[in-house]
């Protein structure tokens, strides 16, 4: 249920992103999600990766600092008020968002998000319970 | 005008047989009260009496930094502590303070040669004087205010922060001198300017110390303020403010205590005495200081000597005004730093050893520091509110070290160049604007 995520600091620097991606494509990795976080000073780029041990070796010796997340991917319907619902299942039980980002699935009708939240456990059997669909760490790379 | 007429205008003769006397009784002092003096000339192999003549000075140990510190907090006071009457700092490599210590007699020597530099920069019984210096364990408030009492001028101990106020003091007070920072003048007089006051203030003599600044900020602070500026130099571990200060007639040199200070010009390579006139490290020796004498303190500061009278009456040799330094040692807004300082604080937080720069740059007039740290795997978060905190975790933690507000910026790992051997972990960016 736990989807492994690479966190990469950058500092905001043109062309940056550009080499991240470069090193990871050369190596044969393949990115399934991506989200951008940043401030005046620097970044934290979020990577979901169809292979995350070699994306991460790849950029280590590249000299990055990176991180690995477990993180949570939701499948929901691309139609409107489909977040929501997610959401407030886990408002229900107080549970914090750290951040999210989605991207939509190429052949299907739906739409993923991956969740950071403080307590990822309680997360996953409240979504559960609510009867939200959650992806297997699996299918998420291999999306 | 001279404040001290007789010891000011010296003959070289007349002054050398002094120094000589005070000498000898200080070595003698330091031998038989100070464990550490002792220790350092039997490894030198020098006693007290083998100091015949002023020459026989390059007989005795040097003082460095480092002693003061091992022997923090009274292991070199050569008095009782009942006659110990002040106590001040300064702050050190690892970011323990030095501790130096006044005696009653040591207290109205330092008043008597602030006033000497007061005068020499132009204040008199009819000026209204503030003072911009930090009051308290630094010595550069109290020192100046010491001597702008004696000197009769109408001291203001305004102290620092607050821009706005010391501008308003300045304009409904009448202020005629101002005692600071050259950088917080500059600052100062830049605001100011913002707030239409230039020219309605009524400022004369400007006397800056505590910082090393080029003759360009004299420029500039003199057409923005109004003023005459002149240098004065002293450290802490010899006494504070008041150990050398320029004429506001001539200032080419400033005009050293040398009948409390013996002053000696070193190449800090080779530890030799350099004549007159040859560019070196200063290094002093009390010859009057009571509670904490020193020998042969190496101040770190490079300057070169002159020992010709000048036209002004005073015959005291004049040191240049320090531009450089042989450590690296940085003063920002009069507070020393050293870089070793930032690294055992960074050194808490990480962990392991930490890979950084301090950037120091100049904002309007204002000296600030930027420490670079780069983001190792236990600073790193995938949340940004975690680096923030870091961030800031790591800003207070440098505040509360250095005593100076810091900027800190995240960095990738290897931006910092690695070199072999000392790192060069500075770039000072003062230089160039």
């Amino acid at each position: 249920m736990k989807v492994k995520q690479l966190s990469i600091f950058l500092e905001n620097q043109s062309g940056r992103l550009a080499e991240v991606m470069g090193s990871l494509g050369k190596e044969g990795v393949n990115i399934r999600a991506l989200s951008l976080a940043d401030t005046s000073g620097f970044g934290i780029l979020r990577l979901i990766l169809n292979d995350i041990q070699k994306g991460r070796a790849v950029l280590k010796e590249q000299g990055f600092t990176v991180s690995e997340t477990d993180v949570i991917a939701v499948e929901i319907p691309d139609k409107p008020g489909g977040l929501a619902n997610v959401l407030s299942v886990l408002a229900g039980k107080s549970i914090n968002i750290e951040y999210m980002y989605a991207f939509v699935e190429k052949s299907q009708e739906n739409a993923v998000v991956i969740f950071r939240v403080e307590d990822i456990d309680n997360a996953i059997s409240a979504l559960q319970s609510g009867g939200v669909q959650i992806l297997e760490a699996e299918q998420v790379y291999s999306l | 005008m001279i404040w001290d007429m007789k010891h000011e205008s010296m003959s070289r003769s007349e002054l050398e047989a002094l120094q000589l006397g005070r000498l000898k009784n200080t070595v003698s002092r330091c031998y038989d009260l100070a464990p550490h003096y002792e220790n350092a000339m039997d490894k030198a192999g020098v006693r007290p009496c083998d100091i015949h003549s002023l020459a026989d000075l390059r007989k005795l140990p040097f003082t460095v930094k480092d002693d003061l510190r091992s022997n923090y907090p009274y292991g070199l006071f050569a008095v009782p502590m009942k006659e110990v009457v002040r106590m001040h700092t300064s702050t050190g490599t690892t970011g323990k303070p030095t501790l130096v210590g006044y005696t009653r007699n040591d207290l109205e020597i330092w008043t008597e040669i602030c006033a000497r530099i007061i005068t020499a920069a132009g204040v008199t019984s009819d000026d209204i004087a503030q003072i911009a210096f930090n009051y308290g364990l630094f010595t550069g408030g109290l020192g100046m205010h010491q001597g702008m009492e004696r000197v009769g001028a109408s001291v203001i101990p305004a102290s620092t922060g607050n821009t706005h106020r010391h501008l308003t003091l300045m304009q409904d007070f009448g202020t005629t001198a101002l005692a600071c920072t050259p950088s917080y003048a500059l600052h100062l007089a830049d605001e100011a300017d913002e707030q239409g006051m230039r020219g309605k203030l009524n400022l004369k003599w400007g006397l800056f110390g505590a910082e090393p600044w080029t003759e360009q900020m004299r420029t500039e602070i003199e057409a923005k303020l109004g003023l005459c500026a002149t240098d004065n130099y002293g450290l802490s571990e010899v006494i504070g403010p008041g150990v050398s200060g320029e004429c506001h007639e001539y200032r080419d040199g400033m005009h050293i205590a040398e009948d409390h200070f013996l002053v000696e010009i070193i190449d800090p390579e080779t530890l030799e005495t350099l004549d007159y006139g040859k560019q070196g490290e200063l290094v002093i020796t009390t010859l009057t200081k009571e509670a904490m004498p020193v020998l042969r303190y190496r101040t770190g500061d490079i300057t070169r000597l002159n020992p010709e009278p000048c036209k002004c009456g005073r015959t005291l040799a004049r040191m240049e005004k320090v531009t450089s330094r042989t450590d690296d040692m940085l003063i920002i807004r009069g507070v020393n730093i050293f870089p070793s300082q930032v690294e055992s604080a960074l050194l808490e937080i990480e962990e392991t050893q930490p890979h950084y720069m301090l950037v120091v740059y100049r904002e309007g007039a204002l000296d600030g520091l930027e420490v670079w740290v780069e983001v190792s795997e236990t600073l790193f978060s995938d949340e940004m509110k975690e680096l923030r905190r870091t961030e800031e975790r790591i800003a207070k933690k440098l505040e509360s070290v250095l005593d100076l507000s810091v900027k800190v910026k995240l960095v990738e790992p290897r931006t910092i160049a690695r070199s072999e051997g000392k790192a060069n972990r500075v770039i000072d960016l003062r230089e160039e604007q």
